[in-house]
């Protein structure tokens, strides 16, 4: 929509020129999530909803203009009752490292943070989100800064085709964020939800005790 | 997905006013993680949604050692898994919530959307049915209670009239030295459905059982008590043979079907084994209380 700040669609473009390397550099692409620039962040006013993001009011059928919480910065968006968080971070934020796949919530490709909670970015509702805090793979670490679970993963080579890759890498930062020392069956437990087609999931394992490991060094982990 | 509204109501009066409002056409959405297939597969073309979370008492976990639990219908599952209160006194009605589809699908997914959904196969209601839980519902024409194995009318469809809410579930207190568990089997390691879920919850007195219920999923046209197989074991010493033959009897309440997950002969005899376990489970729980 022309004239709404964050909400313009981003071409798939600048995502394809950024995935240009080979070998290990398009790997590490794909692990830390496409760096797309995103357009300009708008400052969030304090006249936000509740903390339980509830407004009593109808939204819809037609497009609202709504506010989201997405890496730390408000975002304004203008869209459907049914267009799903999944959709929002793909085609309005130009955030590409939340990977569409099953639109059903069976495979676990667009797992991002929800209050720090992993969920399924395809199963939830933008207008739904208001209110709370949403992490993706691009606010997690950046190929600079990675967050310890996407070094580990780099280090253990812990992906093939690279396309469940963002979803398990949120999925064990959540689990290391509750549990900093995991055993082996709470991190199969963590990823039982991302389906990885290529059978990667011994190195993802050893990718998870590994970032349990080097956070152990750094207690707060994180990307600070 | 279709086009559709959707409101987030604050109180429970308001939510009921908005579904009895737009009758067929308006639909309740909690975490979502039924219903958003249901639309996309167009099963379900709700006008409006009329999202729950917002109202405070179906968010709330209270419990009281006299008059037991007030579970909120839209409390998500990790919320019910990370909750003290819920693992020390139900701990088997805890672990069904731990067992629905991902942790992703926990973050969003609550008992009370598991219970309306409907599903014979729903991993909550064979652990509601053993704790003799209770719906409070709440509608156009004042609040009113049933009783979980009164709840499903048959697959999918249970007694929910226009505009009516399931607000809370209601548990009694556990009884001193009883227990609950639920076991279920499913054909592969994660992420299914269930082949058979049976949930026990005993109440022992020394050894002998006192009291028994047994709750069965994905084995009948609705999730099913066994009430012979639990009466059979009161006054018993609930060990490896009652339980043997507790599953037998639960064998007995089981209509199930083939499908692609199992044959009906195959659920029969899973029903058997998991009714043993669960006993068997509940007890040694019951035992430490």
């Amino acid at each position: 929509m022309p004239g709404n700040g964050d909400d313009q669609r981003v071409h798939r473009l600048s995502r394809r020129a950024f995935i240009k390397g080979a070998g290990a550099a398009a790997a590490a692409a794909r692990l830390i999530g496409a760096a797309v620039p995103l357009p300009a962040v708008e400052v969030a006013d304090n006249s936000s909803p509740n903390p339980d993001g509830a407004i009593a009011e109808r939204l819809g059928p037609g497009a609202v203009t709504i506010e989201l919480k997405v890496n730390g910065a408000a975002r304004k968006i203008t869209v459907e009752p049914r267009v799903t968080v999944l959709e929002v971070l793909r085609d309005h934020l130009g955030l590409y490292g939340t990977k569409l796949v099953c639109d059903r919530g069976a495979c676990g490709a667009c797992t991002i943070h929800l209050d720090g909670h992993p969920v399924v970015a395809c199963m939830m509702l933008a207008v739904d989100a208001r209110g709370h805090e949403i992490v993706t793979i691009e606010g997690l670490g950046t190929p600079d800064r990675m967050h310890p679970v996407q070094a580990a993963f780099v280090q253990a080579d812990a992906l093939q085709c690279g396309f469940c890759t963002p979803g398990m890498v949120m999925s064990i930062a959540a689990l290391l964020e509750d549990n900093p020392s995991p055993n082996i069956d709470e991190i199969k437990r963590a990823v039982a939800g991302n389906i990885c087609r290529c059978g990667t999931y011994p190195h993802v394992f050893n990718a998870a005790l590994a970032a349990a490991k080097s956070r152990g060094a750094k207690p707060k982990g994180g990307n600070a | 997905m279709h086009e559709f509204s959707y409101e987030a109501p604050t109180t429970v009066d308001q939510a009921v006013k908005l579904l009895s409002a737009d009758g067929d056409s308006a639909r309740i959405i909690c975490g979502g993680t039924d219903l958003l297939i249901q639309m996309r597969n167009a099963v379900r073309k709700p006008r409006l949604l009329v999202d729950v979370k917002a109202i405070p008492e179906m968010r709330q976990i209270s419990f009281d050692p006299k008059t037991g639990l007030k579970l909120g219908a839209a409390v998500p599952c990790i919320e019910i898994h990370e909750n003290q209160t819920m693992r020390k006194y139900y701990p088997g009605l805890t672990e069904a919530a731990h067992l629905i589809g991902s942790l992703q699908i926990q973050s969003r997914a609550s008992i009370g959307g598991n219970l309306c959904n409907s599903s014979p196969a729903a991993d909550t209601s064979p652990a509601l049915l053993a704790l003799g839980a209770v719906a409070k519902i709440a509608g156009p024409n004042g609040t009113r209670e049933v009783p979980v194995e009164k709840f499903f009318t048959g697959p999918g469809q249970n007694v929910l009239q226009k505009g009516e809410i399931v607000v809370q579930i209601l548990i009694a207190a556990p009884a001193p030295h009883s227990a609950d568990r639920y076991i279920r089997m499913i054909p592969r390691n994660e992420m299914d459905i269930a082949i058979v879920g049976a949930g026990a919850c005993v109440t022992l007195d020394g050894d002998k059982v006192t009291a028994a219920r047994i709750g069965l999923g994905a084995v009948a046209p609705t999730p099913i008590l066994a009430p012979k197989a639990a009466e059979y074991l009161i006054g018993k010493k609930l060990d490896e043979k009652t339980a043997e033959r507790a599953g037998e009897l639960a064998r007995e309440a089981a209509s199930p079907i083939d499908d692609m997950r199992g044959t009906a002969e195959y659920r029969r005899h899973v029903v058997g084994v998991l009714t043993r376990r669960a006993l068997l489970g509940a007890a040694e729980r019951a035992r430490q209380n």
